[in-house]
């Protein structure tokens, strides 16, 4: 999986930064993506290619329960959102919903990781390459589970 | 076993389980409401269309629903949203609605305590973050996205993650001026917006003893805001009682072993907590309240699951009482119950006598949906549980979280009041 990344220096970014609360009447996919990061970036969505990568610091989706927040995301083109830590209902929601791979890594890498460099994720090695920068970092490997639900395709394809 | 695990443990039919175990947890109560509903809606489209059977739900009888976001109808998009949350519970039997204009209605979390729709030791999930609230109960409540609550929906259980129980102890009786809400911020102050992630958060000790189950609900309402799994208080005397007011008995009191394990111990002096408020943009930015007096307000909202409960009220109408609000003060009930209690014991008459806007239960304001949302550069206190940039309206609005009654008593000098300095 290659992509560019789209970096944030900033810890806490929270739902409704990422999906405003307003928007959440819609659950027309196309329309929420218009707004995706409008609490921060009103530009986010023309920013996006598809396949690219959001990069940003620790406890990453906290706050509501809204799915609206990885749909917008994955809507807009997002492949993985790549973070120091994640709140826990954005990481089930990408993962069950199968929209998007939350991606943990430490802070270190975080910080070397810069805003456009292209990036690889093999998470079958629990790798990322840096091709920009000709690095290659470690990822944090998912639970047990959320590789079953990841390579099943969502957890309504997840067998017991 | 800590309550949390022996809750899980039963229903996922072990003996016993251990935290970073995975299970498959049976449901015994599912809520959704009118922006989850639709979203659970859409997953059922997306699910009919790869031919999975989507005709019938596990039991409908242990489900229900609420109208709370963006009612009274904020305009089109949420009507026809309401009216598709009727259409699906018409078509899958669903009794358990309770619909504005028709009688009971009111915030999710809010019903769920004053319908005693939630029993302690009950699974309950719910289609909304706050659904840690009726921990308070001494149930294991969490809140789960669309695609979760409509596999509950279909199939009666979800997986878990066996949390890690933090315990925090309150020792001896809070102050008079000092409410649950001041509490709880301390805490989200100590340890973070993520330092109870993923984590249960447990809550005991003798000023938790003392507390009434309305206060217990508060604390449990904000452990979303420290990014936990669930929040939970064993259920006691209280809790019973106050579900039998509302017609259940037969209450199951599960509570921790002797010998349960815990991942950490907190500590904390009732006598030593003040009033505080968190200041923008984050529920962890707190200070006490005298720390930021002079700054100036353009508005008090009293409203929502976490700060407009019956309790939340009569602390609101003690500081209204006689004086007027000098800026802009809105006082929504979080459910017609506690409007109605209100009514009868003349709170609503001191609130419009005071100045004070009334109005009808709703999350309206709280998450930045409708019914008060803030203009660009306006200041609010405010009795809800988050303050991110933009959450109640304009991004550049500013909102500071703090209990009722500092909210009523910076509603009076529109500036952030300790209400011991009052006059």
């Amino acid at each position: 999986m290659k992509g560019n990344v789209i970096k944030y220096e900033r810890d806490n970014i929270d739902t409704d930064v990422i999906i405003p609360g307003t928007y959440l009447k819609i659950h027309d996919y196309d329309e929420l993506a218009k707004h995706a990061m409008e609490g921060l970036d009103p530009e986010f969505h023309s920013k996006v290619n598809d396949g690219d990568f959001l990069l940003a610091g620790k406890n990453f989706g906290c706050g509501s329960s809204r799915e609206h927040a990885p749909i917008a995301l994955s809507t807009c083109g997002i492949k993985a959102v790549i973070a120091v830590s994640f709140a826990r209902i954005f990481y089930r929601n990408s993962v069950d919903g199968a929209f998007l791979l939350p991606i943990e890594i430490d802070e270190k890498t975080y910080q070397t990781i810069s805003n456009n460099d292209e990036l690889e994720i093999n998470i079958e090695k629990n790798e990322i390459k840096n091709i920009s920068k000709n690095e290659t970092y470690s990822m944090k490997p998912f639970s047990e589970i959320i590789a079953k639900i990841i390579s099943a395709g969502g957890l309504f394809k997840y067998k017991k | 076993m800590n309550i949390t695990e022996k809750i899980l443990a039963r229903a996922s039919d072990r003996n016993t389980v251990t935290p970073d175990d995975v299970i498959f947890a049976k449901v015994d109560k599912v809520m959704i409401h009118d922006v989850s509903g639709p979203g659970v809606i859409k997953v059922f489209d997306k699910l009919k269309n790869q031919g999975i059977d989507t005709s019938k739900l596990y039991d409908p009888s242990k489900v229900w629903v609420a109208e709370d976001h963006f009612v009274p109808s904020a305009e089109k998009i949420s009507a026809e949203n309401i009216v598709k949350l009727s259409e699906f519970t018409h078509q899958y039997g669903i009794k358990k609605h309770f619909k504005y204009g028709m009688g009971q209605y009111g915030i999710c979390h809010t019903l769920s305590h004053e319908e005693a729709l939630v029993l302690p030791g009950e699974v309950y999930v719910g289609g909304d973050s706050h659904t840690n609230t009726t921990g308070g109960l001494g149930a294991f409540a969490c809140g789960l996205g669309h695609t979760d609550v409509a596999y509950v929906l279909l199939n009666g259980e979800i997986w878990f993650k066996v949390p890690e129980t933090l315990y925090f102890k309150l020792n001896g009786k809070l102050p008079e001026h000092v409410m649950a809400k001041d509490f709880i911020l301390k805490i989200i102050g100590d340890i973070g917006t993520d330092g109870g992630a993923y984590n249960a958060m447990q809550f005991g000790g003798s000023g938790i003893d003392e507390m009434s189950i309305e206060s217990r609900l508060t604390l449990k309402n904000m452990t979303t805001e420290a990014g936990a799994k669930n929040g939970i208080i064993e259920a006691d005397q209280k809790t019973v009682d106050y579900l039998q007011q509302r017609g259940v008995n037969n209450i199951n009191q599960i509570k921790s072993d002797d010998d349960a394990d815990y991942a950490k111990f907190f500590e904390y002096e009732a006598s030593e907590i003040e009033p505080i408020v968190a200041k923008p943009y984050s529920p962890e930015n707190i200070t006490q309240v005298r720390d930021v007096s002079s700054v100036e307000l353009d508005k008090a909202y009293i409203g929502s699951c976490t700060g407009a409960k019956y309790e939340d009220l009569l602390a609101v109408a003690k500081i209204l009482k006689g004086r007027k609000v000098k800026i802009r003060t809105e006082i929504l009930p979080a459910a017609i119950s506690i409007y109605k209690r209100a009514m009868q014991d003349g709170l609503l008459q001191i609130f419009i006598d005071s100045g004070a806007m009334v109005g009808p239960p709703t999350c309206g304001a709280c998450c930045g949906a409708h019914m008060g949302v803030l203009a660009k550069d306006e200041i609010c206190i405010s009795t809800t549980n988050r303050n991110f940039p933009g959450r109640m309206g304009h991004i550049e609005s500013q909102t500071y979280l703090a209990s009722p009654l500092v909210v009523a008593a910076s509603a009076v000098t529109g500036k952030i009041t300790d209400p011991r300095d009052l006059n």
